[in-house]
């Protein structure tokens, strides 16, 4: 790539070139054409493979999944089948895609009100100045750093029936609570928020030191030469300025708990979940619409999971986000 | 990452001292609630089956090496980790090269339709990537892609950009507008302003994109689940979940397995930790 560029030269040379910190000077209009087309060249040609895989891999797909709702479809051959809106009230006649629903709001709530607190206190904890920090932070994101099939593979082996955990509770003495873990119906939903909990946390502590990294150290220093207790500094002065970093963890744990999958297939059992006890939307969209090969039914149940996911974000960003977001967008901190 | 530190000044070097016990004792709970269930699984995979049946919770006695060994030689480990290498890093190419050149221009240009074109980015941000996935299967085996390298990784470049932007973009923003006035004197034009000042200045947040990108490629599940039904191109979270439900009574080598199919990830993220907090900070910024 040869650097010389002669219409973005000054063609007075030196003579005329603007003070430091000014735009450069106004060009004769001829140039100033030429200048607009190449921008825009660089522009268009820059941004088009972006926008084209975008476009094509995101926004299509989504655009398909709407059209092929509306058909009943075995996906062979162009669909020919309309049947309107019948797929998606069979859906929400389906008592095991309202149990999918039920379960994703308890993964969701779930998720903010257990890993939310949990993580706030390991990382004000790990953003103490101490010996050794950094190895506990490494060891505190193992979990995250891990494929969601190796957790749950690990977790189901260790949950299994006389597995390693029931033999930790037997031999402390606590041989009562022993659960068929992930085959109790009544159960296996918990146990699996048990599982992304312990999966997910790692995330949150990320985003919270992220964001207590740019907690100045100033403000805190202040506060404890005014006497303020390591406890009243946290409470007081970094908690407020946590707010925003709070807030996106929560839209993106809420968004990702919503369309959870890895974790609830390998682990929890083919039987159990088609029984709804441990379905969510996306397990149930791909049991349906890929394995059984109902495709006009399970874009159906992804257009719901869209719109809840959509309706979701727009609610949550309009009551939460807003100030964080034009923070964001015009790239200025406020 | 030199550079990473001289940009946030908040970061400065403090005398560490040894915390109070309390600290220690908090902070190895943490740790031990993280490592413990993994450090089962990798010392478990040194047992044997009949060992883990009679004590669950035990610790290998005698130590066997045959299960990783089995792993190793036999199971397609190498083949699944070949194909996730060279999945992951296409991914992570695509998304460095598509999203800087995206975040370059919305960075930099002033033109008519920018916010819009950044909104229209962002836009992806609130779209579930799995709610796209049946019709993305339909679209990509009409393009007849279906069991190619091609059909995990030009989705997952798609659906990593929304946040690679994000996170660049005001990155980009941030390198003074001195610095091209004075390139352009020096008769640089703006790409190769691009080249030769903006992307050495912007590695930092180019590595934490590229991290955030190769590790979510390394560790897809689904897209590759049903894209890939040819077990010769399958990734090695494929690979363990194969394992885990074809040898279900080999207790000894679904865990062995397991422990090799995390090892490349720990090891990765062992190095990149740092980079990644680090990072961060700017997209979260208060």
């Amino acid at each position: 790539m040869t650097a010389t560029n002669p219409t973005t030269l000054d063609p007075a040379g030196g003579a005329s070139a603007p003070p430091a910190g000014l735009r450069p000077v106004r060009r004769p209009s001829k140039d100033r054409a030429a200048e607009t087309r190449r921008k825009w060249y660089e522009i268009i040609g820059l941004t088009t493979p972006a926008i084209v895989v975008y476009v094509t891999f995101v926004l299509v797909p989504m655009g398909f999944a709407l059209y092929y709702s509306l058909f009943r479809w075995r996906g062979v051959g162009p669909p020919t089948e309309y049947i309107g809106f019948d797929n998606y009230v069979m859906a929400f006649q389906d008592p095991i895609f309202l149990d999918a629903l039920r379960n994703n709001a308890i993964i969701v709530f779930g998720s903010l009100l257990l890993q939310g607190p949990v993580a706030l206190g390991v990382a004000l904890l790990l953003n103490r100045h101490f010996r050794g920090r950094t190895l506990f932070r490494l060891l505190a994101f193992v979990p995250y750093v891990l494929a969601e099939v190796t957790v749950g593979i690990m977790w189901k082996l260790i949950l299994t029936p006389n597995g390693s955990l029931d033999a930790l509770l037997q031999s402390i003495g606590l041989g009562g609570l022993v659960q068929a873990w992930l085959a109790d119906l009544d159960i296996v939903i918990w146990t699996l928020l048990f599982v992304l909990t312990w999966k997910y946390v790692g995330f949150a502590i990320i985003l919270l030191l992220a964001g207590l990294s740019n907690v100045p150290q100033e403000l805190n220093e202040a506060a404890a030469i005014d006497g303020a207790s390591w406890w009243q500094i946290q409470r007081h002065v970094t908690l407020p300025l946590l707010g925003p970093t709070i807030r996106i963890w929560m839209f993106l744990s809420m968004i990702g708990s919503l369309q959870v999958f890895d974790v609830i297939w390998v682990t929890s059992v083919p039987a159990v979940r088609s029984l709804g006890a441990s379905a969510t939307m996306a397990t149930y969209m791909v049991d349906n619409g890929f394995f059984a090969r109902l495709w006009g039914y399970g874009n159906a149940v992804a257009v719901i999971l869209f719109v809840i996911s959509f309706v979701a974000a727009l609610l949550f960003q309009r009551f939460l986000l807003r100030r964080d977001i034009q923070g964001a967008t015009t790239g200025r901190a406020n | 990452m030199t550079a990473n530190a001289t940009l946030s000044p908040s970061r400065r070097r403090r005398p560490v001292s040894w915390g109070n016990p309390l600290t220690y004792g908090l902070a190895l709970a943490v740790a031990a609630v993280s490592i413990v269930p993994v450090l089962y699984v990798i010392i478990g995979g040194f047992r044997t089956t009949p060992q883990i049946v009679a004590n669950p919770a035990g610790l290998p006695d005698p130590w066997v090496f045959d299960n990783y060994a089995r792993v190793l030689t036999q199971s397609g480990f190498w083949t699944q980790a070949f194909n996730s290498a060279v999945i992951a890093l296409g991914t992570t190419l695509g998304v460095v090269l598509l999203g800087v050149c995206a975040a370059f221009v919305l960075a930099r240009y002033t033109f008519r339709g920018r916010e819009v074109l950044y909104t229209f980015f962002t836009l992806g941000l609130l779209f579930p990537a799995g709610a796209a996935i049946l019709p993305l299967y339909l679209m990509l085996r009409d393009m007849n892609l279906i069991n190619s390298y091609f059909a995990v990784m030009l989705p997952q470049i798609a659906f990593a950009l929304p946040l690679t932007i994000v996170i660049l973009r005001p990155f980009l923003s941030a390198i003074p507008r001195e610095l091209e006035d004075a390139a352009a004197i020096d008769g640089t034009g703006r790409l190769g302003f691009l080249w030769r000042i903006m992307l050495p200045l912007s590695r930092p947040a180019l590595v934490t994109v590229g991290i955030l990108a190769f590790v979510a490629s390394w560790n897809a599940f689904l897209l590759p689940l049903l894209v890939l039904g040819d077990a010769s191109l399958h990734t090695l979270p494929l690979g363990v979940q194969n394992f885990s439900s074809q040898y279900t009574s080999d207790t000894a080598g679904i865990l062995a397995f397991t422990s090799l199919a995390m090892l490349p990830a720990l090891l990765f993220f062992t190095f990149a930790e740092k980079q990644i907090v680090g990072g961060l900070q700017g997209a979260v910024k208060g």
